[in-house]
């Protein structure tokens, strides 16, 4: 009886990191076999090309909303908290650098992430659940260079772009409350601006944008590839889609901070 | 030997601790119509999706045209067509794309010349050219399953699939599917395995039926000896009886 229960408990306790391990084996298959078929042809230009425009096109509105926000509450932030000595200048250089090494990159995407990794997951998943990935493979046809290759791409050279957008639309945002609402000098602010302003936190924001949006695509296709079980698979892959990039996403973006800003 | 298009030899494949097939032993002829039946869950559409090598079975063999399938030998898709129990069409693209789908893949030929291939092909099956330009989600259920046969046969294949191809369809508008089965097959001289639990379906396309029972096919002959067979699981399923040796899992 004791032994019974014993085993019971063990192998209970033993099936949720089994079934982790189990997983992470078919995600790390999964994503060597896309990365691969990201560099075989056919290469599907039209594809990716819809691809480019929906996940960075339209995905600019959000994008914009959302940075712009962020660099003009940065701006009252930074000013309520050292109000008295040099704020024009302490503004100025804050909304640059949060906007452009962090805010710009991770807030972006996020919101590609639940915009573009949902979608992704519900079109793969909808496809596998009425067997159209199967019927992909009877007609000759790979459904890592069909369907996965041309999302990658777009979302590893789009989000850079996006972010770019981002930087600009973020520091307008800090513009505007600088100058309408706090009344600085419209031109010492962009001067401020611009003798802060350096390459290296630029391009950085963007190369973590390439890395998150390698993460949205490939979370977005493999919970959509491996979803099962009609509309409720294909809803559980959507959410676990847009849950597992936005955590990657930050963990990947503090691993990247450390990695070239820790000195 | 060589008169085999298909020949599955002791067939296995689990998924987790569910045995599906159980040791298939199973010859298609050239040219013929088999029809496998069986209950829902018994194991036929895993059947032919190991063939087609959309699954991997655990161990057994599979040989098209004599040469071993089962480990990624052979070009066999390009022999092969397919029509999918829901037709799995593509709903990004329009419905003369999803025909020509093949045919635009390889690129050797220009979109109109593809498109006019589709048209033809559509007309064929019972299609109106204008339908070329309607997307999937426009089409009825008998009308999808048209394109999605059009779509199998555009390339000519040598064997066809087709998978509970009457499911969800009107008594005649199954019969029409039917006859469009048994046309399109017979032109292109294909050899064609479908699976059903259809009886009307299976009498009128097959040359020979199956049987799949839990894993294993435990009959096989033609129309004729099926109706005087005094198999009894047979003899369940083919008049549709709640009583007999096969239990249902309720």
């Amino acid at each position: 009886m004791l032994r019974k229960t014993l085993g019971n408990f063990l192998q209970t306790l033993g099936k949720a990191p089994l079934a982790f391990i189990i997983n992470l084996g078919y995600f790390t298959q999964f994503v060597a076999k896309s990365v691969y078929n990201c560099f075989m042809p056919p290469f599907y230009l039209r594809l990716f090309g819809a691809q480019f425009l929906n996940i960075g096109f339209y995905s600019l509105p959000v994008v914009g909303l959302t940075t712009l926000f962020a660099g003009m509450v940065i701006a009252i932030q930074t000013y309520s908290g050292i109000s008295e000595y040099g704020a024009e200048s302490v503004v100025a250089s804050v909304v640059l650098i949060s906007v452009t090494r962090e805010l710009a990159p991770v807030l972006s995407a996020l919101m590609v992430a639940g915009r573009i990794g949902a979608a992704m997951a519900a079109e793969i998943g909808t496809m596998r659940v009425t067997e159209q990935i199967d019927a992909l493979v009877t007609l000759s046809a790979n459904p890592f260079r069909y369907l996965i290759a041309p999302r990658i791409w777009a979302a590893i050279i789009v989000m850079p772009l996006l972010v770019l957008f981002g930087d600009i639309i973020g520091i307008f945002g800090g513009y505007l409350v600088g100058v309408y609402k706090l009344d600085f000098n419209p031109a010492n602010y962009i001067t401020n601006t611009m003798d802060f302003m350096q390459a290296t936190d630029i391009v950085m924001g963007m190369v973590k944008a390439g890395v998150f949006g390698f993460i949205i695509s490939v979370m977005g296709c493999y919970h959509g590839y491996r979803s099962k079980g009609g509309a409720q698979g294909v809803g559980e892959a959507t959410t676990n889609a847009v849950v597992t990039a936005s955590i990657l996403i930050l963990i990947s973006n503090y691993l990247i901070t450390e990695l070239f800003f820790a000195r | 030997m060589t008169e085999n298009k298909i020949e599955i030899r002791n067939l296995y494949k689990a998924f987790g601790k569910k045995q599906v097939l159980n040791g298939v032993d199973l010859d298609v002829k050239k040219g013929e119509s088999l029809v496998v039946i069986g209950g829902s869950g018994t194991g036929k559409s895993v059947l032919i999706k190991c063939i087609q090598g959309l699954l991997q079975p655990d161990s057994g063999s599979i040989k098209i045209d004599g040469i071993e399938t089962v480990d990624g030998g052979g070009n066999i898709h390009e022999k092969m067509g397919m029509l999918f129990q829901g037709a799995a069409l593509f709903d990004s693209l329009s419905v003369w794309e999803n025909v020509a789908f093949v045919l635009l893949q390889k690129g050797k030929i220009s979109k109109k010349d593809a498109k006019n291939e589709a048209i033809r092909v559509l007309r064929q099956v019972g299609l109106a050219p204008d339908v070329a330009d309607l997307s999937p989600a426009e089409l009825s259920g008998g009308m999808q399953k048209r394109v999605g046969l059009a779509r199998a046969i555009i390339t000519k294949p040598e064997i066809i699939f087709f998978d509970e191809p009457t499911t969800g369809l009107d008594p005649i508008m199954a019969d029409v599917i039917n006859d469009l089965i048994i046309e399109s097959a017979r032109g292109l001289g294909a050899t064609t395995l479908t699976i059903t639990h259809d009886m009307a379906s299976a009498r009128k396309i097959a040359d020979r039926i199956a049987m799949l029972y839990q894993g294993k096919i435990i009959w096989i002959g033609t129309v004729k000896e099926m109706e005087k067979s005094d198999n009894p699981y047979l003899h369940q399923f083919i008049t549709g009886s709640a009583q007999g040796p096969i239990q249902m899992e309720v």
